[in-house]
């Protein structure tokens, strides 16, 4: 005889049984079935990611308080949170060298997007005609392919002397990093469509350049989002280059001309706030992707 | 939702005047000594040999055969996409140079653009035709395979069935006079693939207009066409020409009937002695 006390278990007892004894299993039962959900909940992977990213960067903060406080770090190489909070208001409301911390983010935001801007709108097209077509792909390749792996600071010498120290040499280079991502992206995504849509397309009677609106465009379009969020990361990781020369502001050049001073509060606290506007403008630009793009988070019925 | 329209074909009512333009007379290909030849340098393979064939306004003609022995490659030429190395093609006269609205295609699987919602696929070929009705167009053909009620929604939403009808449905909103079919249901469970050929026959039914089905499934062709054109590989070509006289309209309890039986006999048989004659000559 058995009776079920819960989901999935059983007491095996003939009657009369003992009272007592089923309500201890039954308390078990429950603590077994408390363990369980949290085991599920720590299962859940999106979640538990999610914890784990918290934790470790929670640990990371305790040390860098512990290392600090201690005295085990020296200070003029890494102060503590406070100091670097102290930096922050400081430069948010006093400025640094003349330039308020808004100044010098926008400064620098204006360049980043200046540039990858510029970036996309030529990168995206060409890299649709070079997808498109094997002679222009043939043209212009030879070119994107030698100047990719020069190092930024190499090119920068050259810009300048050709723009100027002004402001155009700045955005070229931005501009220049920027663009071979999203072209080397936009051949691979256009290489990607599956030819059936286009022959489906054809069949429908589009012309090539329907084809470009209908099919290459949005058929490359997550591809090219990728591809638009890696070129973003190689376009900061000249900000501080292309600010090095003749700037008066901007967040890179703060760092910059902090660094000559040993203000490593400021510094540390710039690449602080200069990480977190690209986490920003990452999400952002994902977040245009899932407008422009509905069809790619819908989910099956 | 599926079974309603197999009504409608036993009813022979209209659909919702999607079909108002029915054609009549389009629809005349004529493949006169058509040979494909894929290849470059290191080789060349013949993928279709010498062929000839007239296939008549609003018939429904099976190309039926083993995989690789040319009949996608022969219904390619007839869509544009492969060019003949040598003969031509006709339709109602003209010489097919490339792909066209005039010849819906319906593929296999995954061609419904997934970027698109199931209206913005079917309305694709109207408004690129200017059509100045477009939409009322496509909603009409929506509701002539019956998924209104997911006109909003992306084909990785749908099932298999589903979407192979919305490709019907696209296939013909730009009125063709010919309807290309690349082994549609092929991908499909066995079911699923007995309604959609129902579905199917009913829709063709109302159009009227010419149909080249590519099939390897002998029941498939049995059941769907006029006219059944058995083919055969290296070097792909026309091995038998037989007429279906089943009489329509066909159900799939048909199935059973002698003259069914005896048609999908001579096919099988057709196909057995062209599979010996190939693995003899291998072993020569």
């Amino acid at each position: 005889m058995s009776t079920v006390i819960g989901e999935g278990y059983t007491v095996e007892a003939d009657p009369p049984y003992d009272q007592h004894s089923i309500s201890l299993r039954s308390r078990d039962e429950l603590m077994a079935l408390r363990l369980n959900r949290f085991t599920a909940w720590l299962q859940n992977l999106e979640l538990r990611e999610y914890l784990i990213s918290f934790t470790s960067v929670t640990v990371m903060f305790a040390l860098w308080v512990f290392v600090t406080e201690t005295g085990i770090a020296n200070e003029l190489f890494l102060p503590g949170p406070v100091a670097i909070y102290d930096a922050f208001t400081r430069v948010l409301f006093d400025g640094y060298q003349g330039s308020t911390l808004i100044e010098h983010v926008g400064t620098s935001l204006y360049r980043i997007l200046s540039g990858f801007g510029l970036a996309c709108l030529v990168g995206i097209p060409l890299g649709i005609a070079m997808g498109m077509s094997r002679s222009v792909h043939a043209s212009f390749s030879p070119f994107i392919e030698f100047y990719r792996p020069l190092p930024p600071l190499g090119l920068y010498t050259l810009l300048v002397m050709w723009l100027g120290i002004g402001e155009a040499s700045k955005l070229a280079l931005l501009f220049l990093a920027g663009l071979p991502g999203i072209i080397i992206a936009t051949i691979q995504a256009v290489n990607d469509i599956n030819p059936t849509f286009i022959r489906a397309s054809k069949t429908l009677g589009a012309t090539r350049m329907q084809l470009i609106k209908e099919v290459y465009l949005p058929g490359a379009g997550p591809t090219i989002l990728t591809g638009m969020r890696i070129s973003l990361g190689f376009v900061y990781t000249v900000l501080v280059a292309a600010e090095i020369v003749a700037a008066t502001a901007g967040i890179g050049w703060m760092i910059w001309d902090a660094a000559k001073f040993l203000l490593s509060d400021i510094v540390i606290m710039g690449l602080i706030v200069l990480g977190i506007t690209g986490v920003l403008l990452d999400l952002v630009m994902r977040m245009i992707g899932r407008i422009l793009m509905p069809w790619t988070t819908v989910r099956k019925l | 939702m599926t079974t309603s329209m197999a009504k409608q074909d036993a009813e022979g009512s209209s659909l919702n005047g999607a079909s108002k333009r029915s054609s009549s007379d389009r629809g005349l290909i004529e493949i006169d000594d058509v040979k494909v030849v894929y290849g470059d340098k290191t080789g060349s393979h013949t993928a279709v040999d010498s062929t000839t064939i007239t296939i008549k306004p609003r018939e429904f003609v099976c190309l039926l055969g083993p995989s690789g022995c040319g009949k996608s490659t022969l219904l390619s030429a007839i869509a544009g996409f492969v060019e003949p190395s040598d003969g031509t093609v006709k339709l109602d006269g003209e010489l097919i140079d490339g792909p066209g609205p005039d010849r819906g295609m319906v593929f296999q699987q995954y061609s419904l653009l997934p970027w698109k919602t199931i209206y913005q696929n079917i309305e694709m070929g109207p408004r690129l035709a200017n059509d100045i009705e477009a939409s009322k167009t496509a909603n009409s053909f929506l509701e002539m395979v019956g998924l209104s009620k997911y006109r909003d929604h992306y084909p990785v939403q749908l099932s298999g069935g589903m979407q192979q009808r919305v490709g019907i449905a696209r296939a013909l909103a730009t009125y063709p006079s010919v309807m290309l079919m690349d082994e549609p249901f092929g991908a499909l469970d066995a079911q699923t693939r007995l309604v959609m050929q129902e579905n199917l026959l009913s829709i063709w039914n109302e159009f009227g207009t010419t149909v080249v089905f590519v099939t390897h499934d002998v029941d498939e062709a049995v059941f769907l066409s006029d006219r059944i054109l058995v083919m055969s590989a290296s070097p792909g070509r026309i091995i038998a020409d037989l007429k279906n006289d089943v009489p329509r309209p066909r159900l799939q309890s048909m199935s059973t009937r002698e003259d069914f039986t005896k048609l999908k006999l001579k096919c099988l048989e057709v196909i057995r002695a062209e599979s010996m004659r190939a693995f003899e000559m291998q072993n020569t």
